[in-house]
């Protein structure tokens, strides 16, 4: 089953949460409209698309709409942007609360010029009927929209759209190009502190002595916070801030944290806390017909999120009120654990969204904003900005999770597929807020009542998270996936772009080219021997066109390979073919893309989400992993976790096969998998021998070359 | 404690007050209020922060305020004619060349510094002169894209 149905019950996206008319939008007097949206600009570009879509089914001009950041006070809670998941709950949410918004716009104007709806001429909200006019702002009032939104008010059918599919620019871009203040970061409110956390260097170790005497008389510091293990400054001056943490983390004293596992994937495999066999197929007769059998492992590393701003949030208390700006990725659910973590009611805080760094998952955001919180509980009233540095962000953020995994498969004489296994083994990947009894940040498993560290879990399938995308969408006629579950955590660890799905599409499209290799087979063939999906084979299909594939002249040390997936089996197909160059050191020169996300609103930014997502993967790929000793992470800055280079950066050619006639599914991870697997792929074909160990680092091609 | 530094900043002489060992990071964004240079990492790796110092890309975040008395600093915001942006900014608009554009400003920055002095730079000359910023979203090729385009080179 491939395609998701929607049915006639079910609300369109984040209705069935959010069903009032008034949630979604407003219409002011001086033309313009309020969108309100849960979701969050976090870099991906999500506001102007969403703007798009709102400007197409009221039919307005777009510079007409002006998006509300996210704010628990005004704005629909639409959970977590995260999953790839904005345009299908918010843009289809969006899309229908607007078309009924201007129905009963039309409706209201027509009663007003006595006229009928259908001899009504429209234009960018203004309305004229009979040499009368009127318009949308006239017509509009707060009464108007306070009902439900009425989901059989028609939608404009594709063909006539005139915004949405038509490349539109990002409208946060000007301000952070000009360099005016917009982020979270710029934020000064009057008599702003600034704060910073002092952390043990290694793990979640308890404070046995704090030497505070001379930090205290530093000129310019407020105050030093401490409950329990938790420790901060308060400044006047930012630089006094650090200066004051820099002193303090050598004045204190902490007991050892437990040690950690050296050989991580190992050590994964044998302490499952769980099972699950999520995918069987048996066909006993296709599997008599085996002929020979494959097995190999792989390994994916820790990874860190290493966005190049480090997490952020301003916290303010208004009498019994709390104020919090912050960066997260889901504002209600951060409401949620903080009001948890410092005993509040939860209808006395207040999130409200603000435009941080490119955040890649669960990053230190949620982790801040209870910082700020616990030190402006100290600040006599004013705001406090805490700003994490450098070595927090890569210390104390959670870490992407790393992975073990182990594929079995057989072929019958013709070369085909005749039996699947594929075995992961993983922490959770996701320990966001909002979804345990205990808060789900740093900060409160510190406290002098420290609340317990809840573990990662998973969310369940079809999106699934350690095994997104381990149940492949080949037809394979036997088939066994497990997913083994592993709830202790070395390292904390959380939702990183595309969750499981990058690891398993690695093994997964790796393992096929072992096997077209096994069946003497040209990968491209082999895939699309075992695959039915038509929409599945039309992205390979003009991959393979795209980088003529069939025209390759082979050479020394040079390599091409394809990876494909369908991001979470339900979301965007893309496929991807890399060439590379192996010289020692992997360089990858060129990615090719096929995408297709069903519906395209704004080709530009989905290209820019495609393209940006296969240089990350690229990145992760060739480079990235959190190193570890026995004490915890010691890959605390960028020399110590170097990622992709301009000059390092391959070429990115994407096409996008636009189905206007199919529902719009997000963009923004469809990339991570199937690069990741296009280069290994293509690194096997420049050596002949394979590296099945994430990064793909000079010193195990190095290991491989001598192995053989 | 705090010490009286004259500063040029984008072409304007001003007063900061604050102790010598002070970042110029802290003493732009917090004194005077100019936002567009960020901290990313407070150790001159990833090129956040970076300002122009009599013309070279430096980052700010390693640079105390002492050792900037009576240098012509250039920001972001300061790239451009009074008013106006840069044609690195214009560029950077319609390539529509960032993500989340954390990284911009500094880019901008290394790569107003390479127009300044290679008016006709080469891809690869492009990619060299940016290799010290990191970008993390993936925009590097279309940022290229738009250096290129900046220096009347049609992508």
């Amino acid at each position: 089953m491939n395609t998701v149905t929607e049915s006639k019950l079910k609300r369109a996206g984040s209705l069935a949460k959010n069903p009032r008319l008034s949630q979604w939008l407003s219409v002011h007097r001086d033309g313009t409209v309020s969108i309100f949206t849960g979701k969050v600009e976090i870099g991906q570009g999500i506001l102007t698309a969403l703007a798009q879509i709102a400007a197409e089914e009221l039919g307005l001009a777009p510079e007409r709409i002006r998006m509300v950041a996210a704010d628990t006070a005004l704005s629909p809670d639409e959970g977590v942007t995260s999953g790839s998941l904005s345009i299908q709950d918010s843009g289809a949410a969006l899309r229908r609360a607007c078309a009924h918004a201007r129905a009963l716009l039309l409706e209201r104007a027509a009663a007003r010029l006595n006229a009928s709806i259908r001899d009504l001429r429209v234009e960018d909200g203004a309305v004229q009927a009979a040499g009368r006019s009127t318009s949308f702002w006239e017509c509009a009032s707060d009464a108007l929209f306070d009902r439900e939104v009425d989901e059989t008010a028609a939608a404009r059918p594709p063909r006539d759209y005139r915004v949405v599919g038509k490349p539109a620019p990002r409208l946060d871009l000007p301000d952070k190009i000009a360099g005016r203040p917009r982020y979270l970061q710029d934020m000064a409110l009057p008599g702003m502190l600034f704060g910073r956390v002092v952390r043990p260097r290694y793990g979640f170790s308890k404070l046995v002595s704090l030497d505070d005497g001379k930090v205290k008389s530093m000129p310019g510091l407020v105050a030093i916070v401490r409950e329990g293990s938790f420790v901060g400054v308060l400044a006047e001056r930012e630089e006094t801030a650090i200066a004051a943490q820099n002193a303090l983390r050598k004045a204190s004293d902490w007991d050892a944290a437990p040690p950690l596992p050296q050989d991580i994937h190992a050590w994964l495999k044998s302490h499952a806390s769980d099972h699950r066999v999520i995918s069987e197929k048996t066909n006993l007769e296709v599997k008599s017909r085996a002929a020979s059998t494959l097995e190999a492992s792989y390994t994916k590393p820790y990874l860190s999120h290493a966005s190049i701003g480090p997490s952020c949030a301003i916290a303010h208390f208004q009498g019994e009120k709390l104020i919090v700006w912050s960066q997260s990725q889901g504002i209600f659910n951060l409401r949620r654990d903080l009001a948890l973590a410092l005993g509040m009611r939860e209808d006395k805080v207040v999130v409200r969204h603000a435009e941080g760094a490119g955040c890649y998952g669960h990053n230190g955001a949620d982790d801040v904003a209870l910082d700020a919180a616990l030190l402006a509980r100290r600040a006599g009233g004013r705001p406090v900005q805490v700003q994490w540095m450098r070595d927090d962000e890569f210390a104390w953020a959670p870490c992407g999770p790393a992975m073990a995994l182990t594929l079995r498969a057989a072929l019958d004489p013709q070369g085909n597929v005749v039996d699947w296994q594929h075995e992961l083994w993983s922490n959770g990947h996701s320990g966001r807020p909002g979804r345990s009894d205990s808060p789900a940040l740093v900060a409160a498993w510190h406290l002098a009542r420290p609340f317990e560290r809840p573990a990662a879990i998973n969310m369940p399938l079809p999106a699934g998270a350690a095994d997104r995308n381990a149940i492949p969408l080949y037809d394979f006629p036997n088939q066994r996936i497990i997913n083994y579950y592993v709830r202790e955590m070395p390292v904390r660890t959380s939702a990183l772009r595309s969750l499981g799905a990058y690891a398993n599409v690695f093994a997964i499209e790796s393992f096929m080219d072992e096997l077209a290799l096994a069946a003497r087979v040209d990968p491209i063939t082999f895939r699309l021997r075992h695959l039915k999906d038509l929409r599945a084979r039309a992205v390979i299909e003009a991959v393979a066109r795209l980088a003529k594939w069939e025209e390759w002249t082979p050479a020394e040390g040079r390599g091409h390979g394809i990876g494909f997936a369908k991001y979470k089996n339900l979301g965007a197909y893309c496929a991807v073919v890399a060439e590379v160059e192996v010289e020692n050191e992997v360089r990858v020169k060129r990615h090719f893309i096929a995408v297709d996300v069903g519906l395209v609103v704004n080709p530009n930014g989905v290209v820019n989400q495609i393209e940006g997502g296969a240089i990350q993967s690229t990145s992760w790929t060739l480079k990235e992993q959190v190193k570890l000793d026995e004490r915890g992470i010691t890959s605390l800055g960028w020399e110590d976790y170097p990622i992709l280079k301009f000059s390092e950066v391959p070429a990115v050619e994407v096409e996008l096969i636009d189905r206007p006639e199919l529902p719009a599914v997000g963009a923004g991870e469809a990339a991570q998998g199937p690069t990741a697997a296009a280069i290994a792929n293509a690194v096997a074909h420049a050596l002949g021998l394979r590296v099945r160990e994430l990064p793909l680092t000079s010193e195990r091609v190095i290991a491989a070359i001598e192995r053989q | 404690m705090g010490e009286r530094f004259q500063l040029t900043v984008n072409g304007t002489s001003t007063e900061v007050e604050a102790s010598p060992d002070t970042s110029l990071l802290y003493a732009l964004r917090n004194d005077l209020a100019l936002k567009g240079t960020r901290f990313g990492c407070g150790s001159g790796q990833c090129g956040a922060c970076f300002v122009l110092i009599d013309g070279h890309p430096t980052p700010a975040c390693d640079t105390p305020l002492w050792s900037v008395a009576g240098k012509k600093i250039v920001t972001v915001e300061g790239l451009g004619p009074k008013g106006e942006l840069h044609p690195l900014q214009r560029a950077f608009l319609d390539e529509q060349a960032a993500q989340c554009a954390f990284c911009t400003s500094g880019i901008l920055v290394s790569a107003a510094a390479l127009l300044e002095r290679n008016h006709k730079p080469t891809e690869s000359e492009v990619r060299a002169a940016l290799d010290r910023n990191l970008c993390r979203c993936g925009s590097h090729n279309r940022m290229v894209r738009a250096v290129l385009r900046a220096s009347g080179q049609a992508s």
